[in-house]
């Protein structure tokens, strides 16, 4: 049976986050007065998303993508591509082209599970030659984002779910494979596959690994 | 130590003892020391135990300096290494690893001292193109600090880290095919020392598997080349892997190190150190307990006292922070064969005690060192890679252990792992073995998963994990072991399931474990105990 290797993205394969990305908006701004105050609020914001993040997910969901609120979709796409080659392809470790090098290899499917939104994801999906994968989705009416993310959120459980359902439509065995995640929030990710790896994990991720003796790789 | 009652003897007591090291327990006998992972035991054999010591560490070479720089110029079968020299040439110095010598040798380590005279006469030559290259072939790779321990910081400050570095079997780019032996065995060999015009190996002979065609075949090569002979069936035909000449081990390295020789110029610099692991106020260590004197006695009890109120992490980190008093007895220089021939005959010149006749109950006391945990825990795995591995091989001729007899193993089997150095290996104890021990089954079922996983092949490569394939090469290394004996027992083993999963039964104490083994094996059983550490192999009559 066909097996995949599910990435997260954010902390994971690259070094950035949903912040940098919606920072590099911020920062490109029509207008520098417009540019300016949208930085300094998202800066000033970073404390209460580290703090929702480390709380719930979902919180931090809520909170950020609110930010979003007003921009126009014509723009962020037009900006995606600017981000990816000046923000998010510096910022892929090292380690990461191998390790989807070295899975492929192995014949599996490459898929990216990630919070992340589209409009970052689809640039650099294509340079790390992904297969599939699955993002948060920005609501837009008239053009104009909501701030809210269209159903389904992806974020914590729901990836997991998104993973079964994958699995099952592609006929993958999920104990054949491989998952990666440097975040505790991604525990069901990590935990449906039978092959969980903690990458770049933080503290409490690190921890958990540790308990469950799944490996722990640093690709920085 | 208790009082002894009047000297009775019971049983048969041989006493035309066939070595100076070997003791046959009486009713007069000290109880031995064993060790017990990171704990040291004191025990009482039964009467007409046989006991086998190491010998005496054999006198280190007076000036180890004047004795490398002759073997340079006096080297065997080609020309010195000077006459080899000449300016822009390509030169690779490939160097053993830190899997031996066991436990680490006190600074400067004698490879140190090697490759300070080796770069002053590259040097005086107008070499400059030098790359010193660790051949850790599936190893871990060291840390920065163990490189710097490894060569002194006068040479890590200076290659470190673009001209010295660790061998990577997995880099696509480092590895270069050299062809087939004429029984197909692939042979592929890091670049950088394919592509030299010299390749100086710096070697350490600590057992007699070690070093000969091994050093550059196995130490620079990648998996591929590996999988021909890190396998059960070649382990099997092994008698015994310490015993080159009859080694399929060793036979089918040898095919690969002609291959090699053949597009290679390897300049082989071997040595054999003495047994002398403990000095000072360790070397009670090594006597016979018959002869302790009262000091020998008090520090041996301060040492088990302080063992026993410390945590075992401390423990072990005490015992890993002092290091062996090696010493060199022997160097030799020039081409691979002749020079290991010579550098062998000193191991088992310091190794090999004469044994008469098998034992029907081995007892091996289990170190907190192995080959594959310097600096990290002897987990499950590694246990059995000392019991049925290194101990039962420790042999020429025939086992020390009659056809299935009982081996009783002290150790602890604690079920601890390092994430950082042996994350396959958790996998491998926990999913593969309570599924099937049978080594042919987990290397056609498994093996290849393991080697090919992406999250190991980057923990080996980035960080100081062991390959993925590497559990299973040690659990093939006990391979002849386990065909061999009938029972393993471990005594003092702290739980039930790591025995459980390795096959193997468990006691609480020895005394238990010897009982189970006459349960097994008849009431008046042949028992022997191998009295290490230092190594002691037996030259079976």
């Amino acid at each position: 049976m066909a097996a995949a290797a599910f990435y997260d993205l954010d902390g994971t394969l690259v070094r950035t986050n949903l912040v940098h990305a919606f920072a590099f908006s911020a920062r490109n701004q029509q207008g520098i007065l417009k540019s300016i105050t949208k930085t300094i609020a998202t800066l000033s914001s970073v404390p209460l998303f580290m703090a929702a993040d480390f709380f719930n997910r979902r919180l931090f969901n809520d909170i950020f993508f609110v930010r979003y609120k007003g921009e126009s979709e014509d723009r962020l796409r037009c900006l995606s591509q600017e981000l990816f080659d000046t923000v998010l392809k510096p910022s892929i470790f090292p380690g990461a082209y191998e390790l989807i090098d070295k899975s492929r290899q192995l014949g599996l499917r490459q898929v990216l599970v990630t919070g992340a939104l589209d409009l970052t994801v689809q640039p650099l999906a294509k340079h790390l030659k992904i297969d599939d994968y699955v993002t948060n989705r920005l609501e837009f009416v008239d053009g104009y984002a909501t701030g809210r993310l269209l159903p389904p959120v992806v974020a914590a459980a729901s990836k997991a779910s998104w993973m079964r359902i994958y699995a099952e439509k592609e006929k993958l065995n999920l104990s054949d494979c491989y998952s990666y995640s440097d975040s505790m929030s991604d525990l069901p990710m990590l935990s449906v596959v039978g092959h969980p790896t903690a990458v770049n994990p933080d503290l409490r991720l690190r921890n958990t690994a540790l308990q469950h003796d799944w490996p722990i790789l640093d690709l920085r | 130590m208790r009082e002894r009652a009047p000297k009775v003897l019971r049983g048969p007591v041989p006493r035309n003892k066939e070595d100076d090291q070997v003791v046959y327990i009486d009713g007069d006998s000290a109880p031995r020391i064993l060790f017990s992972g990171e704990d040291l035991l004191l025990e009482d054999l039964p009467i007409g135990t046989r006991v086998i010591y190491p010998k005496p560490p054999i006198e280190g070479l007076a000036n180890p300096g004047a004795a490398i720089r002759y073997a340079l110029n006096h080297p065997h079968d080609t020309e010195p290494l000077y006459a080899q020299l000449a300016p822009g040439m390509r030169v690779t110095i490939a160097v053993d690893d830190i899997s031996l010598p066991l436990p680490p040798m006190t600074t400067p380590d004698i490879r140190q001292t090697i490759i300070e005279i080796v770069l002053e006469l590259l040097d005086a030559n107008g070499v400059d193109d030098v790359h010193i290259v660790i051949a850790n072939s599936l190893h871990r790779r060291l840390s920065e600090a163990e490189m710097k321990r490894m060569v002194g910081s006068k040479i890590h400050d200076a290659f470190y880290p673009d001209r010295y570095y660790n061998h990577d079997a997995e880099d696509p780019d480092g590895i270069v095919h050299l062809g087939k032996t004429d029984h197909g065995e692939s042979v592929n060999i890091n670049r950088r020392a394919v592509e030299s015009d010299l390749v100086i190996y710096v070697n350490i002979n600590l057992v007699p598997m070690d070093g000969g065609h091994k050093s550059v075949a196995v130490g620079l090569c990648d998996y591929e080349s590996l999988r021909p002979h890190h396998e059960p069936e070649t382990i099997r035909a092994s008698d015994s892997y310490m015993d080159p000449k009859r080694s399929m081990l060793n036979t089918k390295v040898e095919r690969q190190g002609a291959l090699v020789d053949r597009h290679m110029n390897v300049f082989h610099i071997e040595t054999a150190l003495n047994n002398r692991i403990y000095a000072g106020a360790t070397a009670f260590l090594s006597k016979n307990e018959d002869e302790f004197t009262e000091i020998d006695r008090l520090k041996f009890e301060a040492m088990r006292w302080t063992l026993s109120k410390m945590p075992r992490g401390a423990k072990r980190k005490l015992f890993q922070s002092i290091p062996a008093q090696y010493q060199m007895i022997a160097c030799h220089a020039g081409k691979t064969e002749p020079v290991h021939e010579r550098i062998l005959q000193r191991c088992w010149d310091q190794y090999a005690v004469h044994v008469r006749g098998q034992a029907d109950v081995l007892i091996c006391p289990v170190p907190f060192v192995s080959p594959y945990n310097v600096n990290s825990i002897l987990n499950p795995i590694l246990v059995q890679v000392m019991g049925l591995g290194y101990f039962h091989n420790f042999y020429r001729g025939k086992p020390i252990l009659k056809k299935g007899g009982v081996l009783i193993l002290t150790h602890p089997c604690y079920d601890e792992f390092d994430h950082n150095h042996h994350p396959s290996y958790i996998e491998f104890f926990n999913r593969l073995l309570p599924e099937t021990r049978d080594a042919m089954k987990l290397r056609h079922k498994y093996e290849e998963e393991f080697a090919k996983n992406p999250s190991y092949i980057e923990m080996y490569r980035r960080g100081n994990a062991y390959h993925g394939a590497h559990p299973f090469f040690m659990w093939y290394w006990g391979e002849n072991g386990r065909q061999h004996v009938g029972k393993v027992i471990v005594a003092g083993a702290e739980n039930a399931h790591v025995p459980k999963i390795l096959g193997w039964e468990r006691s609480e104490s020895l005394t238990e474990a010897i009982a189970m083994a006459k349960s097994f094996v008849g009431p008046s059983p042949e028992i022997t105990m191998m009295h290490h550490p230092p190594i002691v192999m037996a030259d079976m009559e």
